[in-house]
């Protein structure tokens, strides 16, 4: 790509880019932290979690920022005016995953000391591994305009969510065994939600990337592959 | 000849309004000459009626002499040549009166340029010499109509006496277009109408533009992307005498097809 005549344009730009990544790694070392949490239990790790959600949301406000001054100054178009949505759209999701690496956090919290069988964390790590196999792909396709990684994530969400289909029917038949799993079992769905939440905003910036670097949604190029 | 199906040939990429329109104004392998110098290079460009097309690129690229095509004024600088056709409702131009079609296709220019008269005078000139008044009182009506269309009544009602010159910059670009509109033109062409003016000047023919189109077809000349982006419905990109890319609006400034035009909208052009 040429670049723009104005160069302090061309650094706002790269800056911008910059700041997305670093919030994406804010975002999956949250996400990592809280699946210890999880896995361990470890209540002061899960402080630390909760407290980190802050050094997020000031990233999503600074991209906001940036990108606010950006248009005034820049007046984007074409290829820039998607970057600036882009990287606005993206940092949102990203604000959201932390949150719901947040909330992962607190749910482990509320469960407390309580012991439950190792067995049922089995599926949830499943999730969990997924989760952030498609963060983690996805950022990568950002950094790299990469749109068929971007796809491939797209859809690989389909995994989580049946894997979420199928641990809520697990978790089920463990209730309906012993009703003293009832509590722990609906903690650990919650934080799965969660997991699927997370996989849904992975799959956001997937189609935001496509969009990016294409210009159009993916869903409607989607639907053109599927009809054709 | 069924003009709907041909914009409709013509825009195949058109969204909305574009797509149903009729073609007015179509340039067919337009090659210009300034004595041995080309500077237009088959151009082939259909305008749709009643909308506003815009014509953008870097100085010097085209865009006014391309645009002069349309009402013949190339024919007004000695050394310039005009090759192709140039056609008004599917008629050449060149079969039309020059005066007829100068009425029908009016032309705003970029720096404001009433004639030294009253305000009245400015307007009244065109329909009279086009005989479109009989009498006085059907003057008088042609005038505060065409000044009441161009956004300018209001501010002049009581001053139609005093000197055109003696208005504002946005003013006097108003009293051209009321000038232009006075003798019941099809087309208006604009020639970077606002580049002398101030931002709420220029909101004002902004709006008044986004009027008139529902009558008339506009085809602009402008160096603001931004203006482009708010006023036109279709966008044309000129690079060194060819025409590069067209398409709708939106498009154009969301996701342009070719890299010369992304590059000169976005300020890449090195
Ligand atoms: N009267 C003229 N005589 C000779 N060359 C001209 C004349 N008018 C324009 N040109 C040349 O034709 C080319 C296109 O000019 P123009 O149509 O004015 O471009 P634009 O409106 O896009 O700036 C330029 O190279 C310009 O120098
Ligand atoms: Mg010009």
């Amino acid at each position: 790509m040429t670049e723009h005549i104005v160069r302090a344009f061309e650094e706002e730009l790269v800056s911008l880019n910059e700041k997305i990544a670093r919030m994406g790694e804010l975002a999956e070392r949250q996400l990592a932290d809280a699946v210890n949490v999880l896995q361990r239990r470890d209540l002061d790790l899960a402080a630390e979690v909760i407290a980190a959600d802050d050094q997020i949301d000031d990233s999503e406000r600074d991209i906001e920022e940036q990108v606010i001054i950006m248009i005034v100054r820049r007046q984007p178009m074409a290829l820039d005016l998607r970057e600036i949505m882009a990287a606005i759209r993206i940092s949102s999701d990203l604000e959201r995953v932390g949150d719901l690496a947040g909330n992962i956090a607190k749910r482990v919290v509320s469960i407390g000391a309580d012991t439950h069988p190792q067995r049922l964390l089995h599926g949830v790590d499943r999730m969990s591994k997924l989760a952030m196999k498609q963060l983690k792909d996805v950022l990568d396709a950002y950094s790299g305009r990469d749109t068929r990684k971007a796809i491939a994530v797209w859809h690989n969400d389909e995994e989580i969510d049946n894997m979420y289909i199928s641990l809520f029917r697990e978790f089920l038949t463990y209730v309906m065994e012993d009703p003293r799993l009832i509590t722990p079992c609906t903690h650990l769905l919650f934080a799965a939600k969660n997991m699927e939440r997370i996989g849904d905003h992975a799959t956001n910036i997937a189609e935001t990337i496509h969009y990016l670097v294409h210009g159009k949604p993916l869903i409607e190029t989607n639907r053109k592959l599927i009809s054709l | 000849m069924t003009d709907t199906q041909k914009c409709k040939e013509y825009f195949p990429d058109a969204t909305g309004g574009a797509s149903g329109c009729a073609v007015k104004l179509h340039g067919r392998d337009v090659n210009v000459f300034y004595d041995d110098k080309q500077v237009l290079f088959d151009v082939n460009l259909a305008i749709g009626e009643k909308m506003v097309t815009a014509l953008i690129g870097p100085s010097g690229c085209g865009k006014s002499t391309f645009l002069r095509c349309f009402n013949r004024m190339n024919e007004t600088i000695s050394s310039c040549r005009v090759a192709g056709r140039v056609e008004l409702d599917g008629f050449n131009v060149r079969d039309i009166d020059v005066v007829e079609l100068r009425a029908r296709v009016g032309m705003v220019f970029q720096k404001p340029n009433p004639f030294p008269k009253s305000i009245y005078e400015n307007v009244a000139y065109g329909p009279r010499i086009h005989g479109l008044a009989g009498t006085s009182a059907e003057l008088d009506d042609i005038v505060t109509s065409s000044l009441e269309r161009a956004g300018l009544l209001e501010e002049v009602h009581n001053r139609m006496n005093e000197l055109g010159t003696g208005l504002s910059g946005g003013q006097q670009q108003r009293l051209c277009i009321a000038r232009a509109i006075a003798v019941n033109p099809e087309v208006i062409l604009m020639d970077e109408p606002c580049s002398a003016l101030d931002p709420i000047a220029t909101a004002r023919i902004e709006e008044l533009i986004d009027d008139l189109c529902q009558n008339y077809t506009i085809v602009i000349v402008t160096h603001s992307m931004q203006q482009a982006a708010r006023v036109s419905q279709r966008t044309v990109f000129f690079n060194l005498g060819k025409l590069v890319e067209e398409g709708d609006t939106t498009q154009i400034f969301t996701n342009p097809h070719d890299k010369q035009t992304q590059d000169y909208i976005t300020g890449r052009f090195g």
